[in-house]
């Protein structure tokens, strides 16, 4: 089972080679949108790398859900448990 | 007593033998479109890779607008339009239920001296590939020597220019193929399905019966779910890609061409990475001046690629179609 630092540094490293963003700017409270410049395409794109990497499954409703860094690594942890 | 039937007896092999395209006249740069969606040209560029689309006037009419590209590729294959057996029109925005516009084409373009066969398919933006393939068994099958396959859009007539997901999206215009018998395989096995439980995923606002009951309600426009749309078109199709090289017999790095539907750059280019796709394969990237054309958009990016010498005749090239319904198609094709 991953731990919630776990999580974060994987997703940070999805983020960081999907859009470019700097791992170490991937925190808890930043907006995908409105800090890290990920857009929805982007997104889907994070999304579809998380689902691998963490092998779980994130339906595309509940993609929209996902507005911060700690929205998507609360829904991976819960879905990997 | 059941009598015998006597079969018909097709050419061994088929293969696109023309290609024509028509872009209408008006390009309309993002600078237009930025206002009514609170915008901007970068922000669009950004989201689709489209700088601009082209609309066609009233005079571009779908009609107007497939002949003009049928001629071309008669041309192209060295054909005149009365040896055309067949015309299949794929098209999403001939906005009168019946008849088909196939038959007017196919009357003014006096193929097979006006009788020719004639239909219209409703495939949205895998219509040019569903044509293709039905071409190709036509052929195979003797049901016509040459058929004339048509996508063919004013996709300007459905779009609602505030919508922030399409309003930059769509443009106009047609492309043709020429398809025929041929002494090699020329048009691989076509991979197509559909996946009627996304039926909402790319559709018409409202249908013509409510408009019919309630003429205050506004004129039907094209909606889409971006994101879900992505993740199918990204994912589910780099798969079907994969399965029609395999059905062909082809190597991704045998590939003269990748000519997918031109739907979004963005696309494009998350599908190209979910293939692995060689980087020395030219793609098509006709989207970026001319828009998402739905079923004109592969013939259009085809005729660009070889006037362009991007791609060459005889090359072999991947086209994939995919879009409402939803619907998708590819094959591996020889390059006209």
């Amino acid at each position: 089972m991953a731990s919630q630092e776990q999580v974060l540094e994987g997703l940070a490293d999805i983020v960081n080679e999907i859009a470019g963003v700097p791992q170490d700017e991937v925190e808890l409270d930043k907006s995908f949108i409105d800090d890290l410049d990920v857009d929805s395409l982007s997104m889907v794109e994070v999304v579809v790398a998380a689902e691998e990497k963490f092998e779980v499954k994130i339906p595309d409703d509940d993609v929209k859900g996902l507005k911060t860094v700690r929205d998507a690594v609360d829904y991976i942890v819960k879905a990997a448990a | 007593m059941t009598a015998t039937i006597i079969p018909r007896a097709g050419a061994a092999h088929a293969r696109i033998l023309g290609v024509g395209g028509y872009r209408p006249a008006r390009i309309v740069p993002n600078s237009e479109l930025v206002d009514r969606i609170d915008s901007s040209d970068e922000w669009i560029q950004s989201r689709s890779g489209i700088r601009t689309r082209r609309w066609a006037s009233p005079e571009e009419t779908v009609a107007e607008m497939s002949i003009a590209a049928a001629g071309k590729a008669l041309a192209h294959a060295g054909l005149d339009a009365s040896q055309v057996g067949c015309v299949i029109v794929s098209t999403v925005t001939h906005l009168k239920q019946t008849p088909a516009i196939a038959t007017e084409i196919a009357h003014r373009l006096g193929a097979g001296g006006g009788r020719a066969a004639a239909f219209d398919v409703s495939a949205a933006c895998a219509g040019f590939c569903y044509g293709v393939s039905l071409a190709s068994d036509m052929v195979r099958g003797g049901s016509a020597e040459y058929v004339l396959v048509i996508g063919v859009e004013r996709l300007s007539d459905l779009t609602n220019l505030s919508d922030r997901g399409t309003a930059f999206i769509f443009g106009d215009g047609a492309g043709a193929v020429v398809i025929g018998p041929s002494n090699t395989p020329g048009i691989g096995p076509v991979v197509w399905g559909s996946d009627g439980s996304q039926s909402e995923a790319i559709t018409q606002t409202i249908d013509w019966n409510d408009l019919r009951d309630d003429r205050e309600q506004e004129f039907p426009t094209l909606k889409m779910e971006g994101q879900k749309v992505f993740r199918w078109a990204v994912w589910e199709m780099a798969k079907v890609c994969e399965q029609a090289l395999d059905a062909a017999g082809v190597k991704a790095e045998d590939l003269d061409a990748f000519i997918p539907h031109q739907a979004n750059m963005r696309i494009t280019d998350a599908m190209i990475k979910a293939l692995k796709l060689p980087p020395e394969v030219p793609v098509a990237r006709d989207i970026a001046e001319n828009g998402n054309t739905s079923a004109a958009s592969i013939p259009l990016a085809m005729e660009r690629m070889l006037e362009s010498g991007e791609a060459v005749s005889g090359g072999t090239a991947l086209i994939m179609g995919f879009g409402a319904g939803l619907v998708y198609a590819g094959q591996v094709i020889t390059l006209p």
